[in-house]
Formats: C-alpha cells, structure tokens, sequence
C-alpha cells in the first residue's frame, strides 16, 4: 500500500520526465544554405552555417543557426555537402587546406576531401556524414540537413 | 541558565549522547593529521553546497538566460566573480581531495575489514563527482561549456543498448537546448548531490563507528579524545582548503588588476559557431587522451569498460589485500594509474600546446569574450540573447565573412581578414619553376620554398603538387577609401602592385597609365588635397577630426577633382555623368556606396561591363543585405569600440 501510494507520484513524474524520448522530431526539410557562386570552382570546401526554424521546448526560434555543413563542386554542377560534425564524438571537423582533407580537433580523426576515412586507425568509426543536396531554381543550393548517431559505424539519423 | 537550557534540550532530544559520541570519542593512539582527510572531504562538500546554493539563486537555466545571468553575476552583482571563482575551484579541489582520500586509505590499509563498505562508500564518491563537474560544465552556457559538454553526451551515446535513450533524456530532446539545461540543473544541484550527501553521510557515520583507524601497534602514543586534539587538526585542514581556494581567485586578481576578476567566462554558445579547442576539465584531460588511442567503433572499451573493469578492481582490493603480496599490489597498482592518468594528461597538454588549430581557437575565444563584455556594456543584453550581439558584430563578423567571401582575390593587410594568408594548392604545369610560380603569386621565394619542404630543393617537373598563397587577383582593402589608401593607389610605384590593381585585368588599364603619367613629385601638393578630397566622401570615423580641421583642403581638392585632375574624364563626381565609364566618385567609400558596389559592381555606376570577375552579392543573392551591411561596416572600420580605447585589437 505504501510502496503504491510513493510509486504513483513516482510515475507520474517519471512519465513526464521520459517524455523526450516519446516526442517525435519533425523530419527535418530542405534549407536554403547558399547559392552555387560562393563555391570556388577549384572543389576546396566551404563551410556554411545552416539556418532554419527551430523548435526548441517552448520557444520557437526563426532562421536561427542549427549547425553547419561543408560544400564543396565536385564536377561543374554535381555537389558535395557534408556534415561538419565528427561522428566520433560530435566536434566540429576543420578543413585542412595541405592536408587536402578534414581534421577532427578533438580526437584528431583524420578525413579525406571527399569524407573518407584516411585511415582505418582513426577514432571515428565512420566516414563524414552526406547530406542530401539539391541545386534549385539554377543558383540556389538546398540542404537537407539532419543529425546522426555519433559513435556507431552505421550512419543512422538522430530520431 | 544556559546549563538549565541545555539540560532541558537534551532530556527531549538526546543531543548530549550524541554530541559525546562525535566530540570526545576516543581515538586510540592519538590524533593524527591524515585522520582528517575525511573533514576535508566533508568541508569541500560543503563549500560547494554553499557557493552552489547561491550561485541557484541567481542563475537561469534556458537558452536565452543562462549565459546572459552567469554573466550578470560574474561582471555586474557585488562579489558574483568571488562566489563564482570559489565554486569553480570548489569543483576541482572536491575531486583532488577525494582521490588523495581513496589514495590514503589503500596506502595505510584503512580499507580492510570491517572497513571495506567505508572504502567503497569513497569509492562510489569518484563517479557521483566527477558527474557533477560534468552536468556543471554546460551550466554556464558559454562556448567552452556547450563544445565540451557534446563529447560526453555523444559518448553517452555508444553506452551498449541504452546510449540513444539515455542520451535523449540527458538532453531532454535530439538537441542541446533548453531542457539539456534543466535537465542538468536538477542533476547538478538536485540528485547528484543528495546522493553525494547520503554517501558522505554514511561514510561518516561508519568512519565514526569503527574508528578512524586501528591503534598503531608499535607506538607507544597515548590515546586522545576527538575534541579538542583532532577537531583543531580537522579545523586547520579545512582552513587550509579555503586559503588555497581563494589563491587561485584572488591570486590573478592581484597580479592584474585591469583584467576582469575571477573565472573566464567565455562568449555565449552558439551552435553553429564551433570551437575548436573545447577540452574537458584538466582532471579527465586523461581520458580525452586515452579516447584517441581507439580505433573507431571500439571507443566503448575505451570510455566505457576499460574505466568500469578498473574500478571493479579497485573496489576488490579489500579482499585483495588478504593475500600475502595483495596490499602492496594494490598500492603500486593505484600509484601506476595515478601516473598513467598523469602522463596522458601531460600528453594531452603537450599535443596541444604545439596544435594550430587549437591555439588560434583559444586565442578567438579569447577575442569574443572580450568582444562580448563590451558589447553587453554598449548595448545591454537583448531578450533574445547575447550571442545575437555578436552575430551583429561588423567586429566580429567582418573578418569571417570577408575570409568566406572576399579573400579568394582580395586581401585584408596581407591576409584573408581572420589573420591567415589563404592557401592552395598548385598543380605545376610545364616550363613552370619555383620561380615563376612565385612571381605570378606576389611571393616571396624563399617563402614558396620554406613552404614546400622537403621538395623546394629540387626543381619542378609538370604534375607536381605545392602548397602556394593565393594570388591576390584584386586589391587589398586595408583601410579602403582612407588617404593612406589612395595614396598608395596614386602612387605610379604601386598602383599596378599586388596591393592595388597587380592582379586584375586593370594593371595596365586606362588608371594605371594615368596614375604613372600625372602623379608625379610636381604635383604632389595637389595631389594631396584631391586624396583629401576623394577621402572625406568616404565619412570614415577614423578620418572625422582631420576632415574637419582641413575642410579648406578638402575643398580646394573637389575643385581639382573636377578641374586640373580632370577625373570626371571617366568618372561622376557630385553630379551624375551618363558617359562616366569608371566608378562613381560621389560618396566613393561611404557606406551605401559600398553596399551597392558589393551589391553589385557590374552596374552602370561603377565597373559597368569592364567589371572583372568580382560578383554582384546582392543580386545574385550570395549575401544577404545584413550580411553586405555587415562587410561594408568592417571594411570602413566602423563598429563599436568602448570609450578610452582607440582601436580593438
């Protein structure tokens, strides 16, 4: 009787502690992040910031930054975007200009230009996560950007 | 009277049995300094329950607050830096003490029976410690704190099974936001410690129920009470404690003065804008080591079970202690881990010390946060936040955005507007050699071949790589529109230089040639008051007090401008001429006309169809009018600078 009447305010306290995890997250939709000029044609990458609305508890935030990515032509008009964050343990990656690739200032997980692993030794148990990324309208460049687990081999996005 | 008082409190309460309990308990053998290892313990709890309560009563765990009211207790409320200092080394020294504790024990064996449960009871302080320090890390919100406190949540992450729920729920979402910070002020200064106190509690309890120690066998000491001969060592211990702990505040203080007081707090956090050199606090600079050792997907044994199976050994050394060689094998193994963590956080200190990247990291923070005071200081702190006032900043944001936008062609004294000459690398095509290279690139060889080691010795062959600057194709905007400026671009010397026009398709043009004719050392009078004059268009607020003193000069330089200098030939000057085929003079460098130039300089007003490849911002929408604002400010050097100094550097 007792246990029950402690358990009671326990669960419902724990019920609304837990509701994180019961929240589903809006799928995340393409972000306009900038236009093809600002790319340089020699393929080094770029790194922009990525604006969006953003939900965060009771607030909501307009064209705020939520993280950033990497974008870089491969050919004329085929584009790379990356995330700039080390799925090793979510610092931010560096573009290393004479190393011609990205390096992770935490644990220094090495990255080729492309988001390669350079060597299969490095701390991060993945390469650079992808993004999806569109070209509209001729000049624009739209992101999709979203977050991964960090930490796991295989690339799964943040629920 | 008060004897009466007292007699009556003890008949109801039984206080006096338990005062005698803990005052004049008898410590046989004597009082001994290592005895109050454990009032240590208990007394850093204490100060940071303290400190802590009231640091709680000032701070606001939300996004939007909790840098700006860490801020307001640090720079604005009476002693706020003290309190804050007191903690932040608090935190520390409770850590430092409870190791040293734990070391104590295994060394003078305390840890046998009946004391194993006092040991573990030591034992299970470590982690609910080091756990505070974390969930206070992100507390104040600021850039170290955001950066730093990622990597143990992403580590959360890998815990077999739970990691992504309990990572959620750390964070109260999929991202640090607000809950992230309620979250971890209810575990920092709720649960976490009230278990810290329970545990304490017991501990002491037990401490003083099986005695502090077993008598010294081979000491002929005589016994003691508690009080007074082990209360005062305990008092001093404690005291010691304090006086280190205001060392650390006030010792900077003291030796300078004119810095802010107290603990660093840096700019507020903000995630897009990443810092490099986050590191965890110095004690667990070790593990941050020990994780790069770990090929990726194994950083669980490294993080996880390799922390968990030492700790399960130590917490066995009680009975391992029963063998013959056990208690020497445990404290040669404590000692061992005691090195091994200090070697690693040594390395890990090293490594920086010698990084780039993590250096000029730290020297930005370092820039931001000053940036940021002042700016709070000018302007206040807006509902929306402080970081908005540095995403305002043309300080701030100038030199970032000029490195993203500009510095591909031009530059900014030499480099790309942060401080670092833009890099490339060249794939050398045939009849190239070091020295062309270098020609064409405005460098200096030697730097070329400093650059290129161990290859600069030999000569090129088409296909080699080398790292190289890149060549500035435009001008250099140090100071653009000032009569330093001008002055250098009507100098026949210079005007088809690396500076000015030496990487565009007007070196030769129609200026360069006119430039090398008219201004020469006869002229030199007049050429002076038309700088004047073309400088004043610009209104910099470096130039105010000079423009005003010589309005005359000024004048005599606009009659030139249009008279004997004839540069209306080609330019519009006060009224517009439609045959103009070079860029408008009127307001040359003032703000709208910069806006509209970067805006776009292919229009009629300016370069026209001569432009070179310099992009129309605006109206290819690369930059957003804010963002052009943002530039053209910076490039005038027009951005809030805190009276009584005359230039932010």
């Amino acid at each position: 009787m007792g246990a029950a009447a402690l358990a009671a305010p326990a669960a419902i306290g724990a019920r609304v502690f837990l509701d994180p995890l019961t929240r589903l997250k809006a799928p995340e939709s393409f972000v306009k992040v900038t236009t093809l000029d600002t790319l340089p044609e020699d393929g080094t990458p770029v790194q922009f910031p990525v604006l969006a609305d953003r939900r965060d508890a009771w607030t909501k935030f307009t064209q705020v930054p939520v993280g950033a990515v990497f974008l870089q032509r491969q050919e004329q008009d085929k584009l790379l975007a990356l995330s700039v964050v080390c799925p090793h343990a979510g610092c931010f990656v560096d573009y290393v200009q004479e190393q011609q690739g990205f390096l992770c200032p935490c644990h220094n997980s090495l990255f080729l230009k492309d988001g390669g692993l350079k060597d299969k030794d490095s701390p991060s148990p993945r390469p650079l996560d992808s993004l999806e990324v569109q070209v509209r309208n001729k000049n624009e460049v739209w992101v999709r950007f979203q977050d991964f687990q960090l930490g796991i081999a295989e690339k799964k996005p943040v629920a | 009277m008060m004897k009466q008082l007292w007699a009556w409190v003890d008949e109801r309460t039984g206080a006096g049995r338990v005062v005698d309990a803990l005052l004049f308990q008898n410590l046989p053998g004597g009082s001994r300094w290592r005895y109050s290892w454990g009032a240590v313990v208990l007394y850093t709890f204490l100060l940071q329950a303290v400190t802590g309560f009231f640091l709680w009563t000032a701070y606001s765990p939300s996004t939007q607050t909790a840098w700006e009211s860490i801020h307001y207790v640090q720079h604005e409320m009476t002693g706020g830096w003290l309190l804050r200092g007191l903690h932040h080394f608090g935190a520390q020294a409770f850590v430092v003490v409870l190791v040293l504790h734990l070391l104590q024990m295994v060394i003078y064996g305390v840890y046998r029976a009946p004391r194993e449960v006092n040991f573990w009871l030591v034992l299970l302080l470590l982690p609910l410690a080091i756990a505070m320090s974390a969930t206070g890390w992100l507390l104040p919100y600021d850039q170290h704190g955001f950066w730093a406190s990622r990597v143990p949540i992403g580590i959360m992450g890998v815990t077999p099974v739970l990691g992504p729920w309990l990572q959620k729920i750390a964070m109260g979402g999929s991202t640090i936001g607000h809950h992230t910070l309620t979250h971890f002020l209810a575990l920092h200064a709720g649960l976490l410690p009230l278990c810290l106190a329970v545990l304490l509690g017991a501990h002491y309890y037990l401490t003083r129920r099986h005695g502090f120690a077993d008598a010294p066998k081979d000491c002929a000491c005589p016994d003691e009470k508690y009080f007074p001969a082990q209360f005062l060592k305990d008092a001093v211990a404690c005291l010691v404690v304090l006086v280190v702990l205001l060392g650390f505040v006030l010792v900077p203080h003291w030796q300078n003065p004119a810095a802010a007081p107290g603990v660093h707090l840096g700019a507020p956090a903000d995630p897009s804008e990443q810092y490099s050199a986050a590191r965890p606090e110095w004690f667990m600079l070790f593990l941050f080591q020990f994780l790069k050792y770990f090929p990726g997907g194994t950083e669980v044994w490294g993080a996880i079970v390799i922390p968990t199976f030492i700790g399960a050994v130590v917490a066995l050394m009680p009975f391992v202690a029963k063998w013959r060689h056990g208690h020497r094998f445990n404290v040669l193994f404590l000692i061992s881990l005691l090195v091994a963590a200090t070697v690693l956080g040594r390395q890990a200190v090293l490594q920086d010390r010698s990084d780039e990247t993590y250096l000029t990291a730290k020297a930005d923070a370092t820039r931001a946060a000053d940036r940021i005071r002042d700016l709070t200081l000018e302007r206040g702190i807006p509902p929306s936040g402080a970081a908005a006032l540095l995403r305002d900043d043309p300080y701030t944001q100038g030199p970032k955005l000029f490195a993203k936008n500009c510095a591909s062609c031009h530059r900014y004294d030499g480099h790309d507007g942060t401080g670092q000459k833009p890099l490339t690398t060249h794939a050398v095509r045939e009849g190239e050699t070091w020295e062309s290279i270098a020609e064409f690139r405005f460098m200096k060889l030697a730097d070329l071949r400093a650059m290129n080691q161990p290859k600069a010795g030999q000569p090129l062959k088409a296909g080699d790589k080398i790292i190289a600057h890149v060549r500035p194709w435009a001008p250099d905007l140090k100071d653009f529109a000032s009569r330093t400026w001008l002055a250098g671009l009507m100098d026949p010397a210079r005007v088809s230089g690396p500076d000015y026009f030496g990487g565009t398709k007007f070196k030769d043009g129609k200026m360069a040639k006119w430039v090398k004719k008219n201004c020469v050392l006869e002229k030199a009078d007049d050429l002076k008051k038309v700088i004047a004059a073309l400088s004043a268009e610009a209104r910099l607020k470096s130039q105010a007090g000079v423009e005003k003193a010589e309005a005359d000069l000024i004048k005599q330089g606009r009659a030139l401008i249009t008279g004997d200098f004839a540069c209306t030939d080609c330019h519009s000057f006060g009224k517009k001429d439609p045959d103009a085929t070079a860029p408008d003079l009127t307001g040359y460098g003032s703000r709208a006309w910069l806006i509209r130039f970067i805006g776009n300089p292919a229009h009629a007003d300016f370069y026209g169809k001569r432009n070179d490849r310099m992009p129309a911002f605006a109206d290819k929408k690369i930059l957003d009018a804010k963002q052009i604002g943002l530039l053209a400010d910076w490039l005038r050097g027009d951005w809030y600078v805190p009276p009584g100094r005359n230039g932010v550097k």
